[in-house]
C-alpha cells in the first residue's frame, strides 16, 4: 500500500515538474522554491490557500489571456472543507438588528436573491434560535422516548443511525416570514421580506419507525417534542402527523446537520410551521392531550380582528414569490427577460403558478421547473418582453388541493393586521423605468 | 379539560400525505421491539428530563411559593429585562397589562391579557428562564415567580400561594379566547386570468422608509430603531 502511495507521489511530482516547465523561467524558480512542491513529492496543500483575492490590474477578457490561465492555482485540499469563491462573500445570511432584543433569540434570513435552485446551501439556511445555538457533543447527546409507550427508551446517536433511513426534500418556513408587512410595505428586500424559508434534502429515521418500535399505547394521541437548547423548545404534535411523514433527521443535503439546524438531530415536520421542526431534539413524549406550551399559546397563535386567536394553525399555506427581478436584482435592460421565482405549499405539491405584470389585472401561466415535489420549494419562470415602462409584477401559486394564494387585501379583510403569522399573500414588485424594483402594496 | 377535535379537512390533508409519502417507501408495520435498539429508560432518568407541565397540573412537582416570596426572586432575576411591574424593558417581553387590548389597533399580548393557561407560566419559567441562566431556579422559586406574575396581572390575590393543588385551579382571563380547531382556509381566492379588476392602486411603498438593512457588503449593524 505504501509502495503504491510512493508511486502516486512520484507521478504527482512529475506532473508538478511538467507544469512548472510551462512557466516562464523566473516564475518557475519562484514556483519550485515556494514550498508548494517538496523533495518528498508531497504537496503542501495550504500554501496558497491564504492568499486573499485581489482585483488584477487590467482586463482579463478577450483579447487578453487571463492571468489565471497563465499560472497555477492552489492544489487539492487547499480547502479541506470547500468554501465559496471569495467573490461570493456578499452571499450571506443577514439579520434585521432592530427586530429583536438580542441575537441570541432572533432570526437570520436566507439570501434568496442569489440562490439558483430549490436546495438551500447548508451555510445559508435561515436561522431561528430562542436561546442561541448550543454546542452539542453527539457522543453525549441522547434522545429519550417515553410517556404512553410500551417501552420507554434512550437512544444514542449511533443507535439512531442503525434504524432504516429515508431522505426527503422539504422546505422549512417560519410562520412569521413576511410578518413585518401586515400594516404596510416596510422592507425593500427579497432577503428580508421572504428569507425565512429554506429547503433541503433531509435524511433520518421516520418517526413512525421509532414510535412503532417503542409501541404506542392506545390512549396516545399527542406527541411532545423538546429541544436540548437553553430554551428547551417544545411543541405538541398530533399523533396522526407524527405517524405520517415526520422524520428525526440527522443529515441535511448529504452531511451531518449544521449546528444552526439542530446538530446532531432535529425533527422535520413537512409542510408545518418551522417552529414545530424542533432542533437539537432530546425528548419525545407520547400523551393523551396537548401540553399547551408557551410556543403554542403565547406565541405562534394568530390574533384575529375580534380579539380571539387561532391556535394549532400548523400548515404553511401555499405561497410564491418572484426572486428575479427583485429589489436586490433589478432588470438589466429592455427586451427579453426571464421572470423567475419560487413557490411552495405545506399541503402538497405546487400545481401551477401564474404571473401578472400589470398588478393582477391579467395573468399568464408560468412554467414549472422540475423537480416538482410535495412540500418542497418549486421553481417557476416566465419569459417576458419588457418595453421599458413601469410594471407591477406578481406571482400566484395554486397547490394540488386547489388552494389559490390570496391577495394581501383579501387576507387583511379576514385576518386584520395583528396576526403576525401566516402572511402568505401575493407579493407585488413595482418595476420602475430604470429597471429598479420596489416592494409595494396594492389596495 | 380539553375538548379538542380535529377538523375533517385536516384529516383529509393528513390522509393525503400518507398516500403520497409513505406507501411506496415503508413496508408493513413492524412489531413493537422489532429493532430493539437503545437502552430502557429508567424511572429516575425519565423523572429528571420529563419537565413538561399540562393545564390539568400533570407534571407539577412538590413545593410551593407565595406572591411575597416571588417579588424578591423577581427583582433579582427578572426585573432587569421585564421591568419591576412587568412592563417590559426595551424589546424584552411585557408580562402584565394589556387587558381589553386584543381587538384594538395595538394589542398587548401579556400573561394577563393573552395567555390561556397558568400552567404554561410555571412550565416556561422553569424550562427557559431566567434568559441568561435557564433551569437554574428551584421548584419553590418557580412557584413563587408564577404566583408573583399572576398577581402582577391581578389574577390572584396578594396572599396566594402557588402549589400543585392551587395552580391548576387558576382561571386565566383569556382562557376562552382561542379557537384550537384550525379554521383555514379563511380566504378563498379565485384563479381569474383575464380582466380580473378594473383598476390597480399602489397604496404603500417601501421606498424611502429607510428600514431595510444593507444586503451588500458585510453584515449591517448600523440600523437601530
Amino acid at each position: 500500500m505504501f509502495g503504491k502511495l510512493r508511486r502516486l507521489n512520484r507521478d504527482m511530482s512529475k506532473v508538478v515538474l511538467e507544469e512548472s516547465e510551462r512557466l516562464p523561467s523566473a516564475e518557475r524558480r519562484r514556483f519550485l522554491r515556494s514550498g508548494l512542491f517538496t523533495a518528498g513529492g508531497v504537496m503542501v496543500g495550504g500554501a496558497l490557500a491564504g492568499i486573499a483575492p485581489k482585483a488584477l490590474a487590467g482586463t482579463q477578457y478577450p483579447p487578453e489571456i487571463p492571468a489565471w490561465t497563465r499560472t497555477l492555482g492552489p492544489g487539492v485540499v487547499a480547502d479541506p472543507y470547500g468554501v465559496p469563491s471569495p467573490f461570493e462573500k456578499e452571499v450571506i445570511r443577514r439579520n434585521v438588528p432592530w427586530l429583536t432584543a438580542d441575537k441570541v433569540s432572533s432570526i437570520s434570513f436566507t439570501p434568496l436573491q442569489h440562490l439558483k435552485g430549490i436546495i438551500t446551501p447548508n451555510g445559508l439556511f435561515f436561522e431561528r434560535h430562542h436561546a442561541g445555538r448550543p454546542e452539542i457533543d453527539p457522543q453525549q447527546h441522547r434522545l429519550m422516548i417515553h410517556g404512553l409507550v410500551e417501552r420507554p427508551i434512550i437512544l444514542s446517536m449511533e443507535d439512531l443511525q442503525r434504524f432504516p433511513s429515508v431522505s426527503q426534500v422539504n422546505f422549512i418556513e417560519c410562520p412569521a416570514n413576511g410578518g413585518m408587512e401586515w400594516r404596510g410595505a416596510q422592507l425593500n428586500s427579497l432577503q428580508f421580506l421572504h428569507g425565512m424559508v429554506s429547503c433541503a434534502e433531509w435524511t433520518g429515521v421516520r418517526l413512525s419507525t421509532l414510535l412503532q418500535d417503542v409501541g404506542i399505547k392506545t390512549e396516545g394521541k399527542w406527541l411532545l417534542a423538546e429541544g436540548a437548547d437553553g430554551a428547551a423548545m417544545t411543541r405538541s404534535i398530533p399523533i396522526e402527523k407524527a405517524l405520517d411523514d415526520v422524520i428525526v433527521a440527522y443529515a441535511q443535503n448529504g452531511e451531518a446537520l449544521r449546528r444552526e439546524q439542530g446538530y446532531p438531530i432535529r425533527l422535520v415536520v413537512p409542510g408545518w410551521e418551522g417552529n414545530t421542526h424542533v432542533k437539537w431534539l432530546r425528548r419525545l413524549e407520547v400523551g393523551d392531550k396537548p401540553w399547551m406550551q408557551r410556543e403554542e399559546t403565547s406565541k405562534y397563535t394568530d390574533l384575529m380582528p375580534d380579539g380571539t386567536a387561532h391556535g394549532f394553525t400548523w400548515v404553511m399555506e401555499a405561497k410564491s414569490v418572484i426572486t428575479s427581478p427583485c429589489p436586490e436584482m433589478p432588470l438589466r435592460g429592455k427586451g427579453i427577460n426571464q421572470i423567475e421565482g419560487l413557490a411552495w405549499s405545506g399541503s402538497g405539491k405546487v400545481k401551477a403558478v401564474d404571473v401578472s405584470v400589470d398588478g393582477g389585472q391579467n395573468w399568464q401561466q408560468a412554467q414549472l421547473r422540475e423537480p416538482v415535489m410535495s412540500k418542497s420549494l418549486t421553481r417557476f419562470s416566465l419569459e417576458w418582453k419588457w418595453d421599458g415602462n413601469p410594471a407591477l409584477l406578481q406571482s400566484r401559486v395554486i397547490d394540488e388541493t386547489g388552494y389559490v394564494q390570496p391577495t394581501l387585501a383579501q387576507l387583511r379583510q379576514v385576518r386584520g393586521t395583528n396576526s403576525i403569522y401566516h402572511k402568505n399573500s401575493i407579493q407585488t414588485w413595482q418595476v420602475n423605468a430604470d429597471g429598479s424594483v420596489v416592494n409595494v402594496q396594492l389596495s | 379539560m380539553f375538548s379538542f377535535h380535529k377538523s375533517p379537512r385536516l384529516f383529509a390533508a393528513t390522509c393525503c400525505g400518507i398516500l403520497l409519502a409513505s406507501v411506496p417507501v415503508v413496508g408493513s408495520a413492524e412489531q413493537a421491539g422489532h429493532y430493539g435498539y437503545g437502552e430502557s429508560a429508567t424511572d429516575e432518568q425519565i423523572a429528571a428530563w420529563d419537565i413538561d407541565i399540562r393545564p390539568d397540573g400533570m407534571g407539577l412537582p412538590e413545593g410551593s411559593g407565595s406572591v411575597d416570596e416571588g417579588m424578591a426572586v423577581y427583582e433579582t432575576h427578572c426585573a432587569s429585562c421585564h421591568g419591576s411591574f412587568g412592563e417590559g424593558m426595551g424589546r424584552y417581553p411585557k408580562l402584565a397589562g394589556g387587558e381589553g387590548s386584543l381587538d384594538q389597533d395595538r394589542p398587548e399580548k401579556t400573561v394577563g391579557s393573552y395567555w390561556p393557561y397558568a400552567s404554561t407560566l410555571w412550565d416556561y419559567i422553569h424550562r427557559a428562564m431566567p434568559f441568561f441562566a435557564p433551569q437554574s431556579l428551584s421548584d419553590d422559586q418557580v412557584y413563587a415567580l408564577t404566583a408573583y406574575v399572576l398577581n402582577l396581572n391581578y389574577i390572584v390575590d396578594g396572599d396566594f400561594v402557588a402549589n400543585r393543588e392551587t395552580l391548576p385551579k387558576v382561571e386565566m382571563p383569556n382562557q376562552d379566547g382561542f379557537i384550537w380547531d384550525d379554521p383555514r382556509p379563511v380566504v378563498n381566492n379565485e384563479r381569474c386570468m383575464k380582466d380580473c379588476k378594473d383598476e390597480v392602486t399602489v397604496s404603500d411603498s417601501a421606498e424611502g422608509k429607510n428600514l431595510t438593512p444593507s444586503t451588500t457588503g458585510p453584515l449591517d449593524e448600523g440600523i437601530t430603531e
